[in-house]
């Protein structure tokens, strides 16, 4: 009598057609997965006929946790959503805390908000290079993009002391001034980063095993896109003209010289090609802001808002007392609602927030753009080959944490 | 600085006066209270007629146990060509909490819809696939209403 394992190898049992569809469980622990994400596929052969989202594994309860939070201890919470973007979600929530409260931040804090930001983006996007190329095979470029990824961090931790979790916006302007030396070092990285881009193109742009498994794959229409809900280099990768920088400007975007780049196709090229475009915008807008930098103050005028510096402090009252009230009990935020959105290196982070007068808000919502952005998985890779659905999550720069929140 | 978001508000008006409970304007921003019936119909309304092509975010807040109406569903609508935001809110008592799904007009809705219903508790009437999505399926309660423990009704110990 036969076993089952000489079952399984006779020609019998391999000639026979097989049921042509399977489910296959992809990740949560997978690497390209970018974190805890588990996608439900449904296959014929390699060819994805179904794929469902799974998305939970990692869910924090961080909007649970803003109610129970004072206003400037939440600005710590933001930092661990989209831990590759957070000074955008520091700015994204302090800045809605600003509007609920009317303040009015000094040009030198807005300036560097700008300054922080753009470098953060690059930063960003210089994982989401690395790792899109690990996800599809090429190590080289990743130890290149790291490389820029960690000198961007230094500056960061030089100036707020954290490298992931800098929460270096505080609801009034900075925690503290920019380090002495701090520009030169800007400059100097800068003047090296276009070398390093050029490594870049050269090791991946016109790469055509790079093309092939970017080109036409994934593909979202422009419509699609919108109904969607797709933002950022996404919703640019398909075509739509839309940056909130230059169309629902703060921080004085407005005033700041870069241009929006779009591609036309949709697909995972598309959205490549505008987020290496990104990279000199944000590069022409760190030069701009570096030469606006002027000395001045980083904090806005509201005491019972703002810790006073560390001199005041030391020489008058009502500084004393006002830091310990801030401390220790908090600040009241006039009761309202607002929803105040940026463009995060991953689109629109939006955060709503409403107070109803005490020293803690009663809600804080974050529309997470890789939250929206995943939800559109399905229409990009049903009718794709399995392996070009690692290349659409790639194409995506998801990030569990902003999702699951 | 808010004019042309009420010229909005006034052509919701003469499209049909019933759409517009009441509209409030603070920190720049409009916010237009819908009845429930009406949410699809205005909806589609602002997205066919006026350009709102995105809806940006859809969520729910919970005033409280003791408050009626006790839940809001908050609907943030954006458009991708002139580049105004609007702000639709729909109120629900406690033992009454559902409202039609709005997914037919931008698909986007889907996950909003699925995470409000999930963490808030709010059902919404017609939605495709309406499950939790970021808590378990036999996860016991709605983890943001303002009822909801801050470590669950069972904190976790060494026992």
């Amino acid at each position: 009598m036969a076993t089952a394992v000489e079952n399984i190898r006779s020609t019998e049992v391999l000639d026979t057609a097989l049921e042509s569809q399977m489910t296959l469980s992809m990740g949560p622990q997978h690497p390209s997965t970018h974190g805890v994400l588990r996608l439900d596929l449904r296959l014929d052969g390699e060819l994805v006929i179904k794929a469902i989202p799974d998305i939970g594994y990692l869910h924090t309860g961080m909007e649970k946790l803003f109610e129970y939070k004072k206003y400037q201890q939440g600005i710590v919470i933001t930092d661990r959503m989209d831990y590759l973007n957070p000074l955008g979600n520091n700015l994204a929530y302090v800045m809605a805390a600003e509007k609920l409260l009317g303040l009015e931040i000094p040009e030198r804090a807005q300036i560097v908000r700008v300054l922080m930001c753009e470098l953060q983006r690059i930063a960003s996007h210089m994982v989401w290079f690395g790792t899109s190329c690990l996800d599809m095979g090429a190590m080289t470029p990743f130890w290149f993009t790291f490389k820029e990824r960690e000198k961007i961090l230094n500056l960061i931790e030089s100036a707020s002391g954290g490298r992931m979790t800098p929460s270096y916006f505080r609801i009034g302007g900075l925690m503290m001034d920019l380090p002495a030396g701090f520009e030169n070092r800007v400059k100097q990285f800068l003047e090296n980063f276009p070398d390093a881009l050029n490594t870049f193109d050269t090791l991946i742009t016109g790469n055509p095993i790079w093309q092939n498994r970017t080109m036409g794959i994934g593909v979202i229409s422009k419509e699609d896109a919108i109904d969607w809900g797709l933002t950022g280099p996404c919703l640019r990768g398909s075509g739509v003209d839309l940056d909130l920088r230059r169309d629902d400007p703060y921080t004085g975007y407005e005033t700041y010289d870069f241009e929006v780049p779009t591609e036309p196709d949709g697909d995972v090229w598309s959205r490549f090609k505008v987020r290496m475009r990104e990279l000199v915008e944000s590069y022409k807008i760190v030069r701009q802001a570096l030469e606006r930098l002027k000395p001045g103050p980083i904090k806005a005028d509201a005491p019972k808002v703002v810790l006073p510096d560390r001199d005041d402090m030391r020489k008058h009252m009502d500084s004393l007392i006002h830091h310990f009230l801030i401390v220790a009990e908090g600040f009241n935020v006039p009761p309202g609602e607002v929803y105040h959105a940026i463009e995060a290196s991953k689109g629109e982070l939006g955060v709503y927030m409403r107070s109803n007068g005490g020293p803690k808000p009663e809600r804080v919502h974050f529309r997470g753009p890789s939250f929206v952005n995943l939800s559109a998985l399905p229409v990009m890779s049903e009718g794709e080959m399995i392996a070009d659905v690692v290349a659409i999550i790639g194409s995506l720069d998801i990030v569990l944490g902003e999702i699951d929140r | 600085m808010t004019e042309k978001l009420h010229t909005f508000v006034d052509k919701l008006k003469a499209e049909n006066g019933s759409w517009v409970v009441d509209v409030t304007d603070a920190h720049g921003e409009v916010t237009v209270t819908v009845p429930r019936e009406a949410i699809v119909d205005v909806c589609r309304f602002l997205r066919d007629e006026h350009g709102f092509d995105l809806l940006a975010d859809l969520c729910g807040a919970d005033r409280g146990p003791e408050e009626d109406p006790r839940f809001e569903v908050n609907y943030h609508l954006f458009s991708t060509t002139h580049h105004n935001r609007l702000r639709l809110k729909v109120v629900l008592s406690e033992d009454d909490a559902h409202v039609a799904t709005v997914t037919q007009i931008w698909r986007t809705a889907d996950w909003h819809e699925r995470e409000t219903y999930d963490l808030v508790g709010v059902r919404f009437d017609g939605h495709p696939d309406l499950r939790r999505i970021l808590l378990p399926s036999d996860f016991d309660g709605h983890a943001l209403r303002k009822d909801y423990p801050l470590r669950g009704y069972e904190p976790y110990s060494l026992n």
